[in-house]
């Protein structure tokens, strides 16, 4: 296995052993990660304040159109599976991270990255299909919440895409040592992370249509 | 948004003019200080790319010092306009409204908590025995989003015009219809911009408090103001990100017609209310719980014994922090929530008045029968407990809910508020800075003009916060600009403003102090100055010439006061045999100039100028992928340098000693 030589080796010695794993060998990478958690911790409490706000305003369609009239479920059925199928590559990406297969390993976020634009296509044409239905975020307050629910998620989502290809180009570069490990398995947390927020848009956004009306 | 060149810059007010010029001033004066003096580079290799955490912390407190200076004067006109009714002196109301709003909002956001955090930055990772802040480069973007957010909202009063619809900013108040102009533009994205520094503050401090311990150090062996610098933290991450996105709800509202908060097409303004209480009650408790901690520390050192109930303490700061989620609706009892929800509300608000007494009478336990030095820090922290026991109580009387409809609105809440947030966040600020002085600059600030500045003020602030409980009990209520002299609130109102300028006058001394100080105060040497009674491991490290990694042996902590033990014990932490390389962070300017990116992005949001707000975006993205590709690892101190750097400080410590 190729090690960064700039890595401070002194760094390497306070975490040594060859069963913990690459990406908590050195003391900022174990940091990054418990911090990581910490903000994964603040982006629980943003999308409370969403999907809250999603909540109150739920029934406040005010004389626009309704979303019973423009969900198409199909379409979310597909995202869904997209989102979830890119989630389950991720983690066998970080999977073969352990392993040490870095060619498996790119392969696999190759994988998840190509899930993730898909995902990204189908919301834009879903956003773009709305709007051309006459629902926009100006439209009433219940269309305001639902697209900045559904926004932020997305946008979180590009945000994700861009960090892989970075990170894909820095394992290129420099190939997988205690950083770039570290790097990856942040962004896979950050990953899973977008798609339980998805299962919770899937079921408080979508399925509950279907049940509420 | 189409502007004039004239109504771009703000004109016609003699005092916008004074400020204008005022900025130019000193603009011109700091351009050529650093030139003349030759200092540009100096400022840029030592200071802006500095990722020391007490850098960081002193720069935090400068910058808060000056934004102080500026809320202080806002406070100072508004007290001269309602000196006596009818008074002339503002001209009209819009005037008042915006210097009342930028108060607020300033004195909150720009001065208390970044004051604290910049305490923060210095104490804690010197008494956790850590060489710096998990994520010393955050820890830099923190003070510069900070700083570059403040910026932005400060301008506003100069170019485009101040936000007026309130520190709270109520929609339908802050909406396009009934607050046009880019002011509250202003306000938002300041604040939106400010609030990412402070949330990775948070986290920072977490990881740090989490991960860096000193061996040895328990939890509960932590010194107190570690304890509340960890919840307050753990308050940050909970409460801060529902600001982000009510914010953010609130800029959509105003940039791209959405309709959150809006009158029209299903908004809902009292969501605005309830979401900006959630994050503002939990703000209180960031603001007051590290100045409990300060006090905690100040108290037992200068009482020379022990915290008194350290555990008790403990549970009392996690309960409060706790309950700090729970009141939000206590901020609008009066706007038609029913009786069960209020009475849920004032329950829960009363509630926190125990774990806050629990505090206050282990304070005074911790005094019971100690040998009491009345030093300057200490005589903040003594006149901190009746005051903010004043606030504490007759808040207590606002949590009643059905009293609340008589004090609501009135000056009965500005000078509660006053109350709690002067005597316990501003006292605070004051003894901590003084307290931490030789830690920050190696030299202690002049005891007697400290002990004129507390009296002064101490005065000052009592004359002009106890008669507005009862001009509030009279009736009067907050934020009009003029009065008539038949509602009989002329003298009480002229006591106040005695008052206020009492404090203003308090606070040019301390200013002198820190002058005077410089150049008339012996350097400390020892790094124990408060006369050898230091119990924390912030004492043990030489205070002088502090060497930039802090300890050079991490210490062992066998103690909740580790430090003072020591000492009994006759150990000297400093008497190392072997010295080990020690590996630092280095600067960077990647931080400073990300930050700058952001401010040019919010300008250009506050303007609708897409252009400008996208050079900024593309700024921000570039900063952050040129930070990813760094291979900056940090750099080494070599074992030999840290004992040249040691012998040093220990050179020094003789001489002094031999004297």
């Amino acid at each position: 296995m190729k090690v960064d030589n700039k890595i401070d080796p002194k760094e390497l010695d306070d975490f040594p052993g060859e069963e913990t794993p690459l990406e908590y060998q050195t003391e900022t990478g174990s940091y990054n990660i418990f911090g990581f958690w910490m903000f994964l911790g603040a982006e629980i409490v943003l999308f409370s304040t969403l999907f809250g706000t999603y909540f109150v305003l739920i029934y406040r369609t005010d004389s626009s159109i309704p979303p019973t009239e423009v969900f198409s479920m199909g379409l979310v059925l597909a995202m869904t599976f997209t989102l979830l199928t890119s989630s389950f590559t991720s983690g066998l990406a970080i999977h073969e991270m352990r392993l040490g297969n870095v060619k498996r390993m790119m392969i696999w976020i190759g994988f998840t990255l190509l899930l993730g634009l898909g995902f990204l296509g189908m919301e834009i044409y879903e956003f773009v299909e709305y709007a051309s239905e006459g629902a926009t975020l100006a439209t009433s307050a219940y269309w305001s919440s639902f697209f900045l629910l559904l926004g932020t998620h997305g946008l979180h989502v590009a945000m994700g895409v861009a960090w892989f290809i970075i990170i894909l180009i820095q394992i290129k570069m420099r190939g997988l040592n205690p950083v770039t490990a570290n790097k990856t398995f942040i962004a896979s947390l950050y990953w899973h992370f977008l798609d339980v927020i998805w299962i919770f848009i899937f079921t408080g956004v979508y399925l509950l249509r279907l049940v509420i009306a | 948004m189409d502007l004039d060149w004239d109504e771009f810059i703000v004109t016609g007010e003699p005092f916008i003019l004074a400020g204008q010029i005022a900025i130019l001033l000193t603009t011109i004066g700091i351009i050529f200080v650093l030139t003349y003096f030759k200092k540009w580079k100096w400022i840029w290799n030592e200071w802006i790319t500095s990722v020391d955490h007490r850098k960081i912390g002193i720069m935090y407190i400068i910058a808060s010092v000056l934004m102080m200076i500026r809320a202080g004067v806002d406070a100072l006109m508004m007290r001269t306009q309602l000196a006596a009714p009818n008074m002339p002196f503002l001209g009209e109301a819009q005037h008042y409204n915006e210097i009342f709003t930028t108060h607020g909002t300033i004195m909150i956001i720009f001065v208390a908590t970044p004051f604290l955090i910049g305490l923060m930055n210095v104490a804690t990772p010197l008494q956790i025995g850590a060489r710096d802040v998990a994520f010393p480069f955050l820890n830099n973007l923190s003070f510069w989003t900070f700083f570059w957010g403040a910026m932005l909202f400060n301008i506003s009063f100069v170019i485009g015009g101040a936000p007026s619809a309130g520190w709270s900013a109520y929609m339908p108040l802050a909406s396009n219809d009934l607050s046009p102009g880019p002011g509250q533009n202003f306000y938002l994205l300041g604040l939106q911009i400010s609030g990412i520094g402070t949330l990775a503050t948070g986290i920072n401090l977490v990881v740090t408090i989490m991960k860096m311990r000193a061996k040895g150090m328990r939890l509960m062996r932590m010194p107190m103001f570690t304890w509340t610098t960890l919840i307050t933290s753990l308050i940050i991450i909970g409460a801060f990100p529902i600001l982000t996105v009510a914010l953010g709800m609130q800029t959509f509202d105003r940039l791209w017609d959405t309709s959150f908060f809006t009158l029209q097409d299903g908004g809902m303004p009292m969501m605005w209310v309830n979401l900006f209480w959630l994050w503002g009650h939990p703000e209180v408790y960031i603001v007051i719980l590290p100045a409990f901690g300060i006090f905690s520390e100040i108290i037992a050192t200068f009482a020379r014994k022990r915290l008194f109930g350290y555990t008790s303490m403990v549970f009392a700061i996690a309960a409060i922090s706790g309950l700090s989620f729970l009141v939000w609706v206590h901020h609008f009892f009066t706007m038609g929530a029913g009786p069960m929800v209020n009475s849920f509300f004032s329950i829960s608000t009363m509630a926190i008045a125990v774990p806050t007494g629990v505090k206050i009478f282990n304070w005074l336990a911790t005094l019971h029968r100690g040998r009491i030095r009345f030093s300057v820090p200490m005589v903040w922290a003594l006149g901190f407990i009746p005051n903010f026991t004043i606030g504490g109580v007759t808040g207590v009387m606002l949590a009643m809910a059905a009293a609340d409809y008589q004090y609501h609105n009135t000056y009965f809440l500005v000078s509660h508020f006053h109350y709690v947030l002067i005597a316990g966040t501003i006292f605070a600020c004051f003894a901590g800075t003084i307290y931490w002085w030789p830690k920050m600059f190696g030299l202690k600030l002049n005891e007697r003009l400290g002990h004129w500045v507390f009296w002064i003020f101490m005065i000052g602030f009592n004359v002009c916060f106890f008669p507005q409980y009862f001009l509030g009990l009279d009736g009067m209520p907050r934020r009009i600009y003029t009065y008539f002299p038949e509602d009989g609130w002329f003298s009480l109102n002229f006591i106040s403003t005695v008052g206020a300028f009492m404090m203003g006058l308090a606070f040019v001394i301390f200013v002198y102090n820190i002058y005077y100080s410089y150049r008339y105060q012996p350097r400390e040497t020892t790094g124990d100055p408060w006369g050898g009674r230091g119990r924390t491991l912030e004492w043990a490290t030489s205070s002088a010439v502090p060497p930039h990694y802090n300890f050079a042996k991490i210490p062992e902590v066998k103690d909740q006061d580790a430090y003072w033990q020591m000492k009994q014990e006759g150990i000297d932490p400093n008497d190392i045999e072997e010295y080990h390389d020690i590996h630092m962070p280095n600067y960077t300017g990647n931080p400073f100039i990300m930050s700058v990116f952001m401010f040019v992005g919010g300008f250009g949001l506050v303007f609708h100028w897409w252009s400008i707000a996208i050079i900024g975006a593309i700024g921000i993205f570039a900063c952050m992928i040129q930070r990813s590709f760094s291979r900056d690892n940090g750099h080494i101190v070599p074992a030999e340098e840290v004992r040249e750097e040691e012998a040093k400080i220990r050179e020094v410590k003789a001489n002094e000693s031999g004297q």
